[in-house]
């Protein structure tokens, strides 16, 4: 009866700031179809890792509902899984017993865990370094392990908030190509936070753009690229079309944000 | 080597160190062999050393060291396995950061010295007495020491525990403790070292057996080469104590520098 994954309706976000009430979210309405991989893009401050927060069920929404096959949730659950931009793979465990420290939760054989595990760890080509520390991979494996682990134990919805904001151009787009490859084989919902326009439109089937403080879906843009995709089709009129598209949704709330008038 | 942020060779490091000590010891060497000061104020390192040896040959060295040894070892623990769970607890919830930490901080304040003539009204000048000056001069500096560091695990790190589903109580014994673990290891390193200086204050001042006590004796009977021995005794101890800690934080910790 219910043909959506995800629906927002409605959410609202409020801080307290001094004797200020700030809106940070307003009026956010969106929805996502099962396996769908959905981007959400907008200048930094619009609120777009608020909302991933309040989906993850991180921080309390002011107004609104939040509904994952139909059911309203409330706080935070392992129907959905957070990709964070920090690295939050924990220093004192390998990479394996990163993976399956998110497993525990699973009702699993501690057997099982280790080849689930595994099996994560191949899916994102760090096999090899399983029995690897933190501080021996660099920040775009460290990456890797965190989708891997996030995967592991089969949420709902995957939210993966700026996941390659902190890594170099070139690893960046690596990892783009990763997780597209990984979402086109073992298709599941994704939000994708980004404020990377070539990126969304790479990894994404819909981009959502965001307006400024207080945020909510100014427009949304279909990208109907065929997959499987590749770097190669950066180059492609359609790419180019689509991309155009997105910067110019996104560039009346830049200037804004920058301090231009809006229709400069 | 004297550029900012340059660096410098393992060698030049050790020789530089080494020759600073070098220096200083050929120095007091010069001193005392032309008697530009009295023996009676600073002996020559030989006179120095040629004690100390003798300390040591009658095992009077020995059991001076073990008494103290003895007493900073359960002062130092009972002070760290209060302060540890404390500290983690206020640093991880805010209301019992409200209830202790403005209390611990004012008790910080109070110079510890002054509790010396109270704690030999309440306890004597026996172990006792010793154990609780250690304790009033480090548990309340650990608790704010651990407080920062159980503050400094990433928030991240805790929401990542609530995706998962986990209760506040697992988070903080799975996430928060091994977390904060390698500060924690750390701050009860440098509480060691003030732990040294209170234990030989509540030694200087009223006690029967111990370094500090020995130190004491030896001003009554101007024997300077014993007072100077013995302060370099409680020096190398202290290193010891520290390298110690250090060594062991390198094993329990090896994660953090495995890729390093």
């Amino acid at each position: 009866m219910n043909r959506f994954k995800v629906e927002v309706r409605e959410l609202g976000k409020d801080f307290q700031a001094r004797q200020q009430i700030l809106t940070a979210l307003e009026g956010v309405n969106l929805a996502l179809s099962e396996n769908e991989f959905v981007s959400l893009i907008g200048t930094s401050g619009c609120g777009k890792s608020t909302l991933l927060s309040v989906l993850a069920g991180l921080q309390e929404p002011t107004r609104g509902t939040i509904l994952l096959d139909g059911a309203p949730v409330e706080g935070p659950g392992r129907d959905r899984g957070l990709v964070f931009q920090s690295y939050t793979l924990f220093p004192w465990l390998t990479a394996q017993a990163n993976v399956e420290f998110a497993l525990r939760g699973n009702d699993m054989a501690k057997r099982e865990r280790g080849r689930v595990a595994r099996d994560h760890l191949r899916l994102v080509g760090l096999e090899k370094f399983a029995s690897a520390y933190p501080s021996e991979l660099s920040g775009g494996m460290k990456q890797r392990v965190a989708i891997a682990r996030a995967l592991s134990y089969r949420p709902e919805v995957l939210l993966m908030d700026e996941p390659f904001g902190a890594l170099d151009a070139l690893t960046r787009k690596v990892m783009q190509e990763l997780l597209t490859s990984i979402w086109e084989q073992h298709r599941i919902t994704v939000l994708f936070v980004s404020h990377d326009v070539e990126e969304a439109v790479f990894v994404s089937e819909r981009v959502l753009v965001m307006t400024n403080r207080p945020g909510k879906i100014k427009e949304e843009i279909e990208i109907g690229l065929p997959r499987p995709r590749s770097h190669d089709m950066l180059s492609t009129p359609e790419f180019a079309e689509l991309y155009g598209r997105v910067l110019e949704s996104i560039r009346g709330e830049s200037l804004e944000s920058a301090g231009f008038a809006a229709n400069a | 080597m004297l550029r900012i942020g340059g660096s410098i060779e393992t060698h030049w490091f050790l020789g530089i160190a080494v020759a600073v000590f070098a220096a200083l010891l050929g120095l007091w060497y010069l001193a005392t062999g032309i008697a530009l000061v009295q023996p009676l104020f600073l002996p020559s390192p030989s006179t120095v050393v040629d004690t100390l040896i003798d300390q040591a040959k009658s095992g009077q060295l020995w059991s001076d060291a073990k008494v103290s040894i003895f007493r900073i070892m359960v002062g130092f623990a009972v002070a760290s396995a209060m302060a540890i769970p404390i500290g983690v607890l206020i640093g991880t919830y805010r209301f019992w950061e409200a209830a202790i930490e403005p209390l611990v901080d004012f008790i910080r304040y109070m110079p510890v010295v002054a509790f010396v003539p109270l704690t030999i009204l309440w306890s004597g000048t026996g172990d006792m007495q010793k154990f609780l000056i250690i304790w009033i001069g480090t548990f309340f500096q650990q608790v704010l020491l651990i407080m920062d560091n159980t503050k400094r695990v990433p928030l991240d790190f805790v929401d990542f525990g609530r995706t998962l589903g986990m209760k506040d109580q697992s988070i903080l014994a799975r996430i928060i403790v091994p977390s904060a673990a390698p500060g924690i290891w750390d701050s009860m390193r440098i509480s060691l070292g003030w732990a040294w200086t209170w234990l030989v204050l509540a030694e200087l001042v009223a006690a029967t057996s111990g370094l500090g006590y020995r130190i004491t004796t030896a001003q009554r009977f101007f024997e300077t080469d014993l007072i100077i021995g013995y302060i370099l005794v409680l020096g190398a101890l202290g290193l010891f104590f520290d390298q110690t800690m250090k060594f062991l934080s390198r094993r329990f910790f090896k994660y953090e520098e495995a890729g390093r």
